[in-house]
């Protein structure tokens, strides 16, 4: 029997969505561990009840102190003491430089970007903007795999998985840099844009005015993407950028309104389950891609559409 | 002018497609401790530019060269084709331990591989400190320290750490100077370092496509997204686009 472990993330003392997909796949490997480094894991692990886990590992520590150096150096003492098959860890900036670390430490091999696993630790990822799809294996040391949001959907179950605290006992090189504030993103009441289910992205056709954008998003639950011709003009913050040189996401439901469909732009948003796009040009190439399009002003069909769906819900 | 008082601050900068942003960083850096105000000689500092890559990356290097940085290592090796993450930072790691340097900075992701890893790998491998997608820097190089602030999609963190230390940059982090035409013609006077991996010290073995640690099992094209349904707007729009959200369960 297979043994995965992954790294629980939390902020704010709330456990991301993302982990629970963790929990998926390593359940479908064999037995499923969860990582918890925390200040108070006992408020983490409580949350931890609706996912996939068998196990669960704590460590005890001011995780927030040294960053992703301090909480590599205890995976790696976790990994020499338990010998897991695998470590799996969100796919954020954050957690591939915790991977990559890992991987030196430990002598093994790192695959990130993933968008699956499978029983034999084969992964999937999605390259070159979506166009290919490459299957890869670690074949040296613990695979170390990072596995981006939104790549399964979380089993739900009950579980209340045994808990072992362990003692990490933090190397002098996992201290140099510290953190001496922070500050979280303002959430404003929306999805974060990497996890969200649903993503409503705005271009240059919103000539500015975002406003039709963020309702929809609103009326859907959705996390606003713009462009980088939207955010390079100001219109949107860079960190809601989409795009080869800004966020990729892979939701649900993808709906781009007034944006082009440039290759940058595909690149980010193209392995979308689904993609609905506006645009007033109907030779604009995201047209192509879009599993329904509709040729139009945004600023017709997007407030049409927001007043349909809350009445809907009425 | 007490320049000699100062430490000597060498900044490094792994060159790749996003690192204009860390070669700017660089010369700010070198620009605001120094005497004259300016990079380069009588600045009491040095930014040196080290590239892994063919031959043709010379002509990347010459134009950083020509934004201010003073000279540039480049390791090039056929042997290093296909090289991994881990074997990418090795090298790095080797070449830059033998240089007497304060900081390296990098660019937070080559643009043809999407892999941010290898800053985080290169201060591991070195014992530095990591200080990572920076979005703001600042040097006291009286206390031999840095601050940076780190912008991910979690939220802004200060850190800080003592030299020696590997950041990255952001690219929103400032807007990279044009080379001005003097720059230009001193870059031409600037030397190129062009080094084998025997010169590294790091065994052929451990780089290259052969000796990454992860295999491609295949690669194959994703099928083609079927044609989808396109509506010219007549007025009702909106309507249909709900249509087709409802008839696929997503509103």
């Amino acid at each position: 029997m297979s043994t995965v472990i992954f790294l629980v993330d939390h902020a704010g003392g709330k456990v991301a969505k993302a982990t629970g997909e963790l929990a998926t796949f390593a359940k479908t490997i064999g037995e499923s561990v969860a990582i918890v480094f925390a200040a108070n894991p006992a408020e983490i692990v409580s949350q931890l009840n609706t996912f996939s886990v068998d196990k669960v590992i704590t460590a005890t520590g001011d995780w927030d102190k040294n960053g992703a150096a301090a909480i590599a150096d205890g995976l790696s003492q976790i990994i020499a003491a338990k010998k897991p098959n695998a470590l799996l860890i969100t796919s954020s900036a954050n957690g591939k430089e915790i991977a990559g670390r890992v991987a030196v430490i430990t002598n093994s091999g790192i695959i990130t970007d993933a968008i699956g696993v499978d029983k034999e630790l084969i992964t999937t990822q999605s390259v070159f903007g979506g166009s290919t799809t490459v299957h890869s294996v670690v074949t040296t040391g613990t695979p170390i795999i990072t596995l981006r949001a939104n790549s399964i959907e979380p089993v739900a179950t009950t579980s209340t998985p045994p808990v072992e605290e362990f003692a990490v006992t933090l190397s002098e090189a996992a201290k140099l840099a510290t953190i001496t504030s922070a500050t979280p993103v303002v959430k404003g009441g929306r999805p974060d844009l990497t996890e969200a289910a649903i993503v409503v992205s705005g271009g240059r056709g919103t000539s500015g005015d975002f406003k039709p954008v963020e309702a929809l998003a609103d009326a859907l639950g959705a996390a606003v993407g713009a462009s980088r011709a939207a955010t390079d003009a100001g219109w949107y913050p860079h960190s809601h950028q989409v795009g080869q040189t800004g966020k990729t996401v892979s939701p649900q439901l993808y709906v781009a309104a007034g944006i082009s469909g440039a290759i940058q732009h595909r690149a980010g948003m193209q392995t979308s389950k689904m993609i609905v796009a506006i645009n007033k040009d109907p030779e604009a190439p995201i047209l192509e891609l879009a599993d329904f399009a509709v040729v139009g002003d945004l600023f017709n069909v997007l407030p049409q559409a927001t007043a349909q769906i809350i009445a809907r819900k009425g | 002018m007490a320049a000699g008082v100062l430490d000597r601050a060498n900044v490094d900068a792994v060159l790749n497609d996003l690192d204009e942003y860390a070669v700017e960083e660089g010369l700010r850096i070198v620009e605001a401790n120094s005497p004259t105000k300016e990079a380069g000689e009588g600045s009491g500092h040095s930014i040196t530019l080290i590239s892994m890559g063919p031959e043709r990356a010379t002509e990347a290097i010459r134009k950083a060269l020509s934004m201010g940085a003073d000279d540039a290592i480049l390791i090039s090796d056929m042997a290093l084709a296909g090289s991994d993450a881990l074997a990418t930072s090795l090298v790095l790691a080797e070449v830059i331990k033998k240089g007497n340097y304060d900081l390296v900075l990098c660019g937070t992701e080559s643009t043809d591989a999407r892999m941010s890893v290898v800053p985080a790998m290169i201060a591991q491998r070195l014992a530095w400190a990591q200080l990572t997608f920076a979005g703001k820097v600042k040097v006291d190089l009286a206390a031999s320290s840095v601050e940076i602030e780190r912008v991910t999609e979690f939220g802004n963190q200060v850190m800080s750490a003592k030299f020696p230390a590997v950041l990255s940059v952001i690219e929103k982090i400032n807007e990279p100077r044009y080379p001005s035409f003097k720059g230009i013609m001193a870059a031409k006077k600037k030397t190129i370092t062009t080094i084998s991996l025997a010169d590294t010290g790091v065994a052929a073995s451990s780089v290259g496509s052969s000796a990454a640690w992860s295999a491609v099992k295949d690669a194959l094209p994703r099928p083609a997204r079927g044609a989808g349904v396109k509506f010219t707007d007549d007025g009702h729009g909106g309507e249909k686009l709900v249509e087709f959200l409802v008839e696929k369960r997503l509103a």
